[in-house]
């Protein structure tokens, strides 16, 4: 069983090494969303700090989901989606995997990246600290909901806006607790308690979602 | 013979009892409208606190309710289609969703509306508001989905899936105003205790909701007699009701 999901695991991130380009272009997406926002809004290092935590949770949730679009989508073409789901092994492990290669994938390098843009946004260094922790809960979540969507809008016209239609509207609890929680840490109150329930939404999402994008990968090929 | 709800679950005799029952609840609610505006109107007294204003609230409350409502029966319809593969009940969700979407876009747009001259502003970002505006964003990504896909079968269940993961907002906004502490108001009337609100105001709500309803089985069942014909096309039983008229 964890076979499986490691094989689709390593399969996924062997294809992402091997195409750097697709990797880059949106680990540079989010690099350019964050900084267009110091040019549009004026450069005050006070304002920028207030606007931070949701400028960069804002660009991470758009990040991911221009890389979501192509989760199955290559698969798909290839046929080889299809074989995985038909293979023995149960399909809840493949969607969960493909959320986890992911994850790997696109959410970590967002985290390497995070410190950066907080220094570009004169964030003090304890709350870059929340910044990245809140991220490194907060990303497991965009890739798992992400993976529901990429299965359901799998194949249709006009893919890539539907998704965003689709999950940006999921993706506000996740937004609203990983924001909170620097913005908490900024106004020195701590960030626990926002932490604590972007984890709590980590946990349900973990729990539920594979099992949306199986059932959302079955319906698709169908 | 016996009665037997599954023998409405077939999409031919349901065409026929929704036909039937359409004027009914048209007539209904446009009948119950005007009694119920005429009480918020005219009968209703002037809010001491509130003034004239408070009387969006008779629009507000009862499209405010019908568009969390609506979407829990879509949620249910999806989820009885999704276990049964039931055809009728995939139906009735897609049917549903053009009257909630629009009974949430009414709702955000009296509370903006009511909202101006009591907290002097349009908009704010609470608890409650924000989930709202949430729920007008799943009918609207739900539609687009259904929109996207060609083949309605599979339609019918990406969005039925998609339907069910936004159902946990529902609980959400209707206890927003207990879990926060927001802007929003609490709610004035509940099942447990006695409504703090006026006999009269409360009695041109109910009515106002209940025309809410009316009105929504009615253009849910028009809309749903459309979509019966739009998918049967190729049976006899269709064939034979357009030769007819």
């Amino acid at each position: 069983m964890f076979r499986f999901l490691f094989t689709v695991i390593r399969r996924d991130l062997l294809l992402a090494a091997r195409r750097k380009g697709d990797w880059m272009t949106s680990q540079f997406f989010f690099v350019m969303v964050v900084s267009m926002f110091p040019l549009g809004i004026g450069p005050e290092p006070e304002m920028l700090r207030r606007v931070a935590p949701g400028v960069v949770w804002v660009a991470a949730l758009l990040a991911s989901l221009l890389s979501l679009s192509r989760l199955f989508a290559d698969d798909h073409r290839d046929g080889s989606l299809e074989q995985m789901l038909l293979s023995p092994e149960p399909p809840v492990l493949l969607a969960l995997g493909k959320a986890l290669a992911h994850w790997l994938i696109y959410g970590i390098p967002l985290l390497i990246i995070a410190p950066v843009l907080g220094l570009q946004f004169s964030l003090p260094a304890d709350v870059i600290g929340v910044l990245m922790l809140s991220l490194l809960i907060g990303t497991p979540v965009l890739s798992l909901l992400g993976s529901m969507g990429a299965a359901l809008t799998l194949g249709l016209r006009g893919g890539g806006v539907l998704l965003t239609l689709l999950i940006l509207p999921l993706y506000v609890p996740a937004l609203i607790f990983g924001a909170g929680a620097v913005d908490a840490s900024l106004a020195g109150l701590g960030p626990e308690a926002n932490l604590s329930l972007l984890a709590a939404f980590a946990v349900l999402t973990l729990l539920v979602a594979p099992w949306v994008t199986s059932a959302a990968l079955r319906i698709s090929i169908e | 013979m016996s009665f037997s709800i599954y023998k409405y679950a077939s999409p031919m005799t349901f065409y026929g009892l929704a036909g039937r029952l359409v004027p009914w609840f048209a007539w209904g609610s446009a009948l119950l409208t005007v009694l119920g505006l005429y009480i918020a109107f005219f009968m209703a007294p002037t809010d001491f606190q509130q003034g004239e204003a408070y009387r969006i609230i008779f629009i507000h409350v009862p499209a405010a309710w019908m568009s969390m409502f609506i979407y829990m029966v879509m949620a249910f319809w999806s989820a009885v289609g999704l276990a049964w593969n039931t055809r009728l009940s995939f139906m009735m969700s897609r049917a549903l969703a053009p009257t909630g979407a629009v009974f949430a876009f009414l709702s955000l747009l009296t509370g903006s509306l009511w909202g101006k001259p009591m907290w002097g502003a349009w908009w704010v970002w609470d608890a409650r508001l924000t989930s709202s505006l949430i729920l007008f964003f799943l009918y609207v990504g739900i539609m687009a989905l259904w929109s996207a896909i060609d083949d309605h079968r599979r339609g019918d269940k990406a969005g039925a899936l998609l339907i069910l993961v936004g159902a946990i907002n529902v609980p959400i906004i209707y206890f927003s105003v207990k879990w926060w502490n927001t802007l929003h108001q609490g709610a004035s009337i509940s099942l447990m205790k006695a409504p703090s609100m006026a006999a009269i105001m409360l009695s041109g709500m109910l009515v106002l909701a209940i025309a809410a309803w009316f009105y929504s089985i009615a253009v849910a069942f028009v809309r749903v007699r459309g979509i019966i014909l739009e998918r049967e096309r190729q049976t006899e039983w269709v064939k034979e009701l357009l030769e007819k008229n």
